[in-house]
């Protein structure tokens, strides 16, 4: 009996500290943001302790900076272009993948995460030397092509991984029963995977929004947020990249929170069709 | 007409794969061949020369006494990416286990699955400034320490050095050991941990006989993207390195494609960094692969 309690006291001491490590380990993943998004309602213009009192003149400076907006403008623009290319490539890529048996199927499986399991800066430099070579100029142009190739690394196995975890017999069935490749794809196959699809567009967007080490190399003059972001952070102070950081922070949390909940009421209806 | 049939089969195999490939083609093997190419070539003085020559790999290798040389920053480069991602295992490895393991309430559970996911959808730009604040010269902890008194002037030992790019890396990686960590410890059958408790292992057995060797394979994904990412990381070295002393050495390859504009030895030095990688992901996944077979193993 004694060596129970004892046992239990000593678990119980286990877990304390175990809850205070995991609070210090979520303070410093949190703690440098929350900061930066504190001080965006900072008075003073230099970010020191104690802050000087709240204002949102800060939000104010930002949306009046012409440079920092057509940067936003411009990456909306990418983000938008590169996100619709990964989809209608990546998807049909992705079912042909599942659907039939070639030579280089393995390779192909490989080579399409290579940007993502390669640090950026090799495909970055890798694009740049080819379209130099391709006569294609740094520039909006470069910046599309290269994110849509990173972005196809996104879309393609999410959506692969996908359809590999459906019952193979529905799609038989509906071929079975007379339905054509292209009914049996828009009424059986797609709505299963268009959470999927849906996910992979999601995170495929925030990706590029943030994407720096390709751009950084394909774009020339052109400017896109990140690259307009870390050239204001070399500038000295600029408290008004405190205020874009911030609301960046807002739309990437409600980004996660929105792709979250629709992951998981699809993973509720997976298992409810088994 | 069944040939028919298989020639419109065919027409749609080659019509959905076609678009992929002639892509994948066309913006990612090609390039890789053609910085591997360029990486023979030679910086003249007008142009770039296309005749085939070893020189950027000889002027690469050839080792200089120093600490600007580029095989020592190379070394140099490496050791930060194993401490960085040595931290980001110790780091992820608790909060992991504590979501999956220490929360039984489902709501408590996925909040704090939330709050371990988030970090991965933050801005790296952000992740990055972030530190440059707190850590700065008029930064917060500088101005705190004075506030505090424990200081009378700002202290510059917090930021420009391998001290301050190794925080932010961390910071910035953790994520990504935190996600594969998190789910092969969410794979792992719960009736074996009932199992080894039953048999009187205490938590702390249980935890390194039967928890960690499960988990592995998550360890190995995760410390392999923190290292090769750390690897090739140019930003966090120049936002928050010292002028020279933190230069990496993705930030020599980013100087051969800006000031330096030698981009044949800077090609060179990035098929140098592909091929370590490449040789470390082919080993990594071996490893991954040994250690998932024994999961199956021991499943059976």
């Amino acid at each position: 009996m004694q060596r129970k309690v004892n046992e239990m006291k000593k678990n119980n001491t286990g877990s304390v500290i175990l809850i205070c490590v995991v609070i210090l380990i979520l303070l410093f993943l949190y703690f440098p943001v929350a900061i930066v998004t504190l001080y965006s309602f900072n008075k003073d213009s230099i970010n020191s302790f104690p802050m000087g009192g709240l204002t949102f003149h800060w939000y104010a400076v930002m949306i009046h900076n012409k440079p920092l907006i057509t940067s936003l403008v411009n990456s909306v623009e990418v983000a938008a272009v590169g996100t619709c290319i990964a989809i209608f490539i990546g998807v049909p890529g992705a079912l042909g993948m599942h659907k039939y048996n070639f030579p280089g199927k393995k390779a192909l499986e490989k080579i399409v995460i290579m940007p993502m399991m390669l640090p950026g800066i090799i495909t970055g430099i890798a694009i740049l030397t080819f379209l130099e070579m391709a006569g294609i100029m740094q520039g909006r142009l470069a910046v599309i092509l290269g994110h849509s190739t990173f972005l196809i690394g996104t879309v393609l196995p999410q959506v692969y991984t996908r359809l590999r975890q459906l019952d193979r017999n529905i799609e038989e069935a509906s071929l079975d029963l007379g339905a054509s490749e292209l009914q049996t794809f828009c009424y059986i196959i797609l709505p299963n995977i268009k959470t999927a699809v849906f996910g992979a567009a999601l995170l495929s967007f925030s990706l590029s929004m943030d994407e720096i080490p390709v751009t950084y190399f394909l774009n020339g003059v052109f400017t896109t947020l990140p690259i307009r972001i870390l050239a204001m952070t070399r500038n000295g102070f600029t408290p008004e990249i405190n205020a874009i950081c911030s609301i960046i922070l807002l739309l990437s949390v409600f980004a996660v929170v929105f792709s979250n909940s629709i992951s998981k009421k699809d993973e509720g209806y997976a298992k409810s069709t088994h | 007409m069944i040939t028919r049939q298989l020639k419109i089969n065919d027409f749609l195999k080659y019509g959905i794969l076609a678009p992929v490939v002639i892509w994948l083609m066309l913006f990612l093997v090609i390039p890789y061949f053609n910085l591997l190419m360029y990486s023979f070539w030679k910086n003249g003085p007008f142009a770039i020369e296309h005749t085939p020559t070893f020189e950027n790999y000889i002027r690469f290798f050839s080792l200089k006494k120093g600490s600007g040389a580029p095989l020592w920053v190379l070394f140099d480069t490496f050791r930060i990416a194993l401490i960085v991602t040595v931290c980001a295992v110790i780091i992820s490895y608790p909060l992991a286990y504590f979501i999956n393991f220490g929360i039984k309430n489902a709501k408590y559970k996925k909040m704090f699955y939330m709050l371990a996911v988030i970090p991965l959808w933050i801005s790296y730009v952000m992740k990055a400034y972030s530190w440059t604040i707190i850590l700065g010269t008029h930064g917060l902890l500088n101005s705190f320490l004075i506030w505090l008194h424990i200081t009378e002037k700002p202290m510059e030992v917090f930021l420009y050095n391998d001290f301050s790019v190794i925080i932010a890396m961390v910071n910035i990686y953790v994520p990504f050991v935190l996600m594969p960590l998190y789910t092969s410890l969410e794979q792992i059958p719960r009736n074996l941990i009932e199992a080894s408790e039953d048999l009187g292992c205490n938590p702390a057995r249980t935890f390194f006989k039967v928890v960690f060797p499960l988990s592995l394979p998550g360890v190995i994904t995760g410390a392999t993207y923190a290292f090769t990412l750390s690897m090739g990381d140019f930003l966090a070295p120049q936002l928050l390195g010292g002028a020279t002393s933190s230069t990496k050495i993705a930030n020599i390859v980013q100087m051969q494609f800006g000031t330096s504009n030698n981009w044949p030895y800077g090609a060179a030095i990035g098929v140098v960094i592909l091929v370590l990688i490449l040789v470390l992901l082919a080993l990594t996944g071996k490893v991954e692969k040994h250690f998932s077979k024994l999961d199956a193993e021991e499943g059976k």
